[in-house]
């Protein structure tokens, strides 16, 4: 490692050290331990806000955004030992959101300098949070068919419609959605891609109650809602493009869920079914299953592993993450089944601590959301396999 | 350690596409099974191979080898998976000369090592006794006689093993069938008193022989490694062959595919190239997944062998297992998606599920490998 790097590590661990505070070293394990930021969000604790706050200042919470505009401005080399260095001391992260997951890197890519200006510090801040705007209720899997309506009034935009699956928009301050802005043109043709402040009487959210009985996702309602006239990203009617790039970005995140620091299934199975004399999980049917399901997912992490080191050697082709999608969310689907299967009873139960049951019929959206399985596929036998027709 | 190839590996992946698609396709097999030879693979081909380094590939600089490691060994399993090239390749290059190569004395390494690099001397490794890969039910037994020993027993599915100018046999010192202690490895030449070999025709048109040991003498120099702790070695060895098959079957998964997908593009039913059919899309793109899926674990389980062979049992069983399931989906798939056609000897495809079974069951199949991985991780 360069000497540069290496006092970077120094200088990092150093400051680490003085201003992660303790209470932030553990790990996360309820849903109010993340800190999603916005006008409405509660902090658990001043522990919480200090963390997200020293963080910000830094523009740590999204280390390799320019720094123009509030990032941290790391190399990619930087970021890594950051990410090292964090992990080290099991530092929660200090901001989770949509805002830096999905909308901040569509904005750098097609936002213009205003709206990057005006936006992006608040991401990095946790200041704003973002829901996101896409399905409609007769547009799911053919999202481009979107009837939203988003008329030019001459000094503002006016938006009438509905949408839905808005996850956690109940929650959020400001929305990006797409709409229709030219009902003639093609499907993909007449789609813009425009922010609004959801802090105005014509915006409406009610949520939705899942078989999981949780309400992560909502309806959101469009009557005569206000745009300003500068609020469309990437240029009038040229939203697909937009809207493309960010379920890329979302599609990657959907793939990651039930990968990476989660406890093997295999040490789980173990402390509740128990193993035999030999040390074998007692149930050998469930073994088998389970040791497959371990064997799958270590392929699927080098998989994720091998498409970003040949991304940023400028190798791959970006329709891999539509079989990153379809994968990582049947796999997901599969591990949880499995984890029911091991919990038997007690996994039974509605509302328990662990709440299994909840996580289970959660993880049946994973292949719905983002674009279903059966549509992923079809991307692959387009993109990937040029099939005709496809 | 990066998952990209770098630029010699890349290389060296162009070049023996380049060289396995004109000199050994799979219409080389053919002619090989068609013409009845007893050798189950081309010798020529063999020696142009060892000419480019193949044959030495993790042999070190010093025994005239190439010493490019493990990763770039699989990267030609690989390639000669897509083209079914029969040759001793895995048993020689890849097995015996990681077993002497770490476990050889000086003398075995000076003896072997060159000739192997050459091309001259191919090697097999005998360790099954029945019809399941069981690598610690050794029943064939070593017992001391003078400085030396004497062996008895019968070694089976042992891959060119009727070829080969060196046997290396897992055989009982010490201990009961089955145990892990008590097993010693021998390096036992081919023309040695009272061994002999039964070459066997299998289903992928390549040999495995059955060997007898009936009171084979051997002096104490024909021990590899130490008397009695010959199991952790072995496994070492299976292990090297293990990755080296499963990057093999990544090869031919991957051919199928491009075989099969060519073939959507090009038949026509019902007015339309069946391509267009989204029943025969997904099955496709399904079977995409899961090869991209099959050939980053066998990068990693390579890696491990480069980086740290003691500790790589529990990726080299991961990808074994995994690949062992892909590469046999693959084969499956290509004959149902081809049709008709796909169940014809004339045609190549059938070549592909063939090979695939016998290089799925070789050194533990998928349900095998499942099992270790378990067994690996503690459940």
């Amino acid at each position: 490692m360069s000497d540069d790097l290496e006092k970077f590590r120094e200088e990092t661990r150093a400051w680490l050290e003085e201003n992660c505070p303790e209470e932030m070293r553990t790990p996360m394990s309820v849903d109010t331990n993340a800190c999603w930021g916005g006008k409405k969000f509660k902090f658990e604790s001043d522990a919480q806000k200090l963390w997200l706050d020293r963080m910000a200042e830094r523009g740590w919470t999204v280390p390799e955004w320019p720094k123009e505009y509030g990032g941290g401005g790391l190399s990619k080399a930087e970021a890594k030992i950051l990410a090292a260095e964090m992990k080290r001391i099991k530092a929660r992260p200090p901001l989770i959101s949509f805002g830096i997951w999905m909308l901040g890197p569509a904005l750098l890519k097609y936002g213009s300098e205003e709206q990057k200006q005006e936006h992006i510090p608040k991401i990095v801040r946790g200041e704003i949070r973002w829901a996101q705007g896409y399905s409609e209720p007769n547009s799911g899997s053919d999202l481009a068919s979107l009837q939203t309506k988003c008329e030019d009034k001459g000094d503002h935009y006016l938006i009438n419609g509905q949408k839905v699956w808005t996850s956690y928009a109940d929650e959020a301050d400001w929305i990006f959605v797409l709409v229709r802005t030219d009902p003639e043109a093609k499907k993909h043709e007449g789609i813009s891609f425009i922010l609004v402040d959801m802090d105005q009487p014509g915006v409406t959210t009610k949520p939705i109650k899942l078989i999981s009985g949780k309400s992560p996702f909502c309806e959101t309602f469009f009557d005569d809602a206000k745009a300003e006239k500068d609020a469309i990203v990437g240029g009038l009617n040229k939203g697909w493009t937009v809207a493309k790039y960010l379920l890329t970005h979302e599609r990657e995140m959907i793939s990651g869920m039930g990968s990476g620091s989660m406890r093997p299934i295999g040490d789980i199975a173990a402390q509740q079914i128990g193993l035999d004399e030999q040390g074998r999980l007692a149930d050998p049917i469930l073994r088998a299953d389970v040791a497959r399901m371990e064997i799958d997912g270590l392929a699927f992490m080098a998989t994720m592993e091998r498409f970003k080191d040949e991304a940023k050697a400028g190798q791959g082709t970006g329709a891999n993450s539509s079989m990153l999608k379809y994968y990582g969310t049947e796999l997901n689907k599969k591990r949880l089944e499995l984890m029911m299967d091991s919990a038997g009873s007690d996994g039974l139960e509605w509302g328990a601590e662990e709440d299994v049951a909840a996580q289970w019929l959660r993880t049946k959206a994973n292949s719905i959301e983002g674009g279903t399985s059966e549509v992923q596929l079809n991307v692959i036998s387009k993109r990937i396999l040029e099939l005709p027709g496809a | 350690m990066a998952m990209v190839l770098n630029e010699e590996q890349e290389m060296l992946k162009d070049m023996a596409k380049g060289f396995l698609t004109e000199k050994a396709p799979v219409s080389q097999l053919r002619s090989l099974r068609d013409s009845g030879g007893t050798d189950g693979f081309d010798r020529g081909t063999w020696g142009a191979m060892a000419e480019m380094g193949w044959a030495g590939v993790v042999v070190p600089e010093e025994h005239d080898g190439v010493a490019m490691g493990y990763q770039a060994a699989g990267l030609i399993a690989e390639e000669m998976g897509r083209t079914l090239t029969a040759s001793p390749y895995v048993s020689t290059a890849i097995m015996g000369a990681t077993a002497l190569n770490k476990y050889g004395s000086a003398d075995q390494k000076n003896e072997w090592l060159p000739k192997l690099a050459a091309g001259g001397a191919l090697m097999a490794v005998a360790v099954d006794e029945a019809r399941k890969h069981a690598p610690s039910s050794v029943a064939t037994k070593a017992e001391r006689a003078g400085n030396g020993f004497k062996l008895s027993g019968e070694k089976s599915f042992v891959a060119d093993g009727s070829v080969a100018d060196a046997l290396i046999v897992s055989a009982r010192t010490e201990g009961a069938e089955g145990d892990e202690d008590g097993i010693t490895l021998f390096l036992v030449p081919r023309d040695s008193a009272g061994l002999s070999a039964e070459a066997k025709s299998m289903v992928d048109s390549r040999n495995a022989a059955t060997i007898k040991l009936d009171g084979v003498e051997l002096t104490a120099d024909a021990v590899l490694g130490e008397v009695d702790g010959g199991y952790q070695p072995l496994e070492v060895i299976l292990n090297a062959g293990r990755a080296g098959l499963a990057a093999e079957m990544s090869g031919s998964a991957q051919e199928c595919l491009t075989r099969t997908v060519d073939y959507l593009k090009e038949r026509k039913q019902f007015g339309r190239t069946i391509g267009e059919f989204q029943a025969l899309q997904h099955r496709a793109s399904h079977l995409y997944s899961e090869i991209e899926v099959g050939k980053s674990v066998v990068m990693k389980a390579l890696q491990m062998m480069d980086q740290a062979p003691e500790m790589a049992g529990l990726m080299v069983s991961a990808a074994k297992a995994k690949l062992g399931q892909v590469a046999q989906l693959a084969a499956q798939e290509s004959i149902q998606m081809h049709g008709g056609i796909g169940m014809t000897d004339e045609f190549d495809i059938g070549f592909f599920i063939k090979r695939v079974r016998v290089a799925e069951a070789l050194y533990g199949d998928a349900n095998f490998h499942t099992e270790r991985y378990a067994r690996l991780r503690g459940f």
